[in-house]
């Protein structure tokens, strides 16, 4: 199935958790916030969130900033 | 390398209580931000240097080829984060940006960065006021960055802001504090700490903001880009000391003429006769007093 991430399309296996995805494209996931379709899902749940297609899935962290 | 001593003087008493945010006491008015820095080294070194105990961060979409590193690994724990808003073209966007940023576990700071202008970077004042006044309600400690403006800063104050974060000139301008008559009206009318960031491109202008009665700068962009960062880090939070002890030594005001530092009584010649003589004669005559 495919879901946008961060902004771009990307081929996944059906019912991936949103664990399996952030552990794919995150080295270090411990200051990462994850959000599905608007909502933050917080990292307790990363693993019970199963993933649909057409999910838009945002991965964010910190950066240096002023 | 030789360390750098500053010069060993006298302590002098002077009642100056710490500044406090949303209940927290810093004892360093200096707070930096950490954008820019050519590798990480030189950050910490920076915020170590500074003695800053806060810093503020941005928050961003992982870049997913590149798996970034994690900056936080190079702040120090004691240290208050407090995450920019910065990309956030409206409230709503800051809003969104701050609950994201409190979702990470990094707490509740938040400077509201509010910007829809990409030549000149401004801050929105309007949409600055109304991020404020909803992150403020669901217990955010809230610093809005704002350009200037009396009446913006009440409705910040009234919209729950814990100080109020005016810009000495352009972001990353260097420029100093090009808005220094409008910092002065709010460091006289509002309440709450101002805290001028933005432009501070020397030390001698982040003096020159605490002289004048701001109670804490912040400075990135000056410190980021130095040669030698951590350097310039110490250096500021050196100046925003001096200036802080300027500001309680309650300096005089300018003047327009001159005003004489030494007696004007007990000259060795008297300054009521004039004396061309020695002057045609070629002697050394003090006429003026120093």
């Amino acid at each position: 199935m495919r879901i946008i991430l961060n902004g771009q399309e990307k081929e996944c296996a059906d019912a991936v958790s949103l664990k399996n995805i952030i552990e794919q494209f995150c080295k270090d996931s411990r200051c990462v916030v994850a959000e599905v379709n608007g909502t933050v899902v917080k990292s307790p749940q990363w693993a019970q969130k199963i993933l649909s297609a057409g999910d838009t899935v945002e991965l964010v962290n910190f950066v240096g900033g002023g | 390398m030789r360390e750098i001593q500053t010069p060993q003087s006298a302590q002098v008493p002077v009642e100056d209580p710490p500044l406090i945010i949303a209940g927290r006491s810093f004892q360093n008015r200096f707070f930096l931000g950490t954008g820019k820095f050519k590798n990480k080294s030189d950050l910490t070194e920076s915020i170590i240097a500074s003695g800053s105990q806060l810093v503020t961060v941005a928050l961003r979409r992982i870049d997913l080829e590149r798996h970034p590193e994690n900056i936080l690994e190079h702040i120090p724990k004691d240290v208050i984060l407090m995450v920019n808003t910065s990309g956030a073209r409206n409230a709503s966007e800051a809003v969104r940006i701050a609950r994201l940023a409190r979702e990470s576990g990094c707490g509740s700071w938040i400077k509201i960065e509010v910007i829809n202008d990409t030549k000149y970077l401004l801050p929105d004042n309007y949409e600055t006021i109304k991020a404020t006044e909803i992150l403020a309600k669901e217990d955010f400690v809230v610093l809005p960055y704002m350009y200037p403006d009396l009446y913006v800063a009440r409705e910040l104050v009234k919209a729950g802001a814990a100080t109020v974060m005016p810009l000495g000139s352009l972001i990353g301008s260097n420029q100093g504090l090009k808005a220094k008559e409008f910092i002065k009206i709010l460091i006289e009318e509002i309440d709450l700490p101002i805290v001028v960031d933005a432009g501070l491109g020397s030390p001698s202008q982040a003096a020159e903001a605490m002289e004048m009665g701001a109670d804490a700068v912040l400075a990135n962009t000056a410190v980021a880009t130095a040669r030698h960062p951590a350097l310039l880090a110490k250096s500021f939070s050196l100046a925003v000391v001096a200036g802080r002890l300027a500001y309680l030594s309650k300096m005089s005001s300018q003047k327009d003429f001159a005003e004489a530092s030494s007696p004007l009584t007990g000259f060795l010649f008297d300054p009521t006769i004039p004396s061309n003589a020695g002057r045609e004669s070629g002697e050394l005559h003090h006429d003026h007093p120093s």
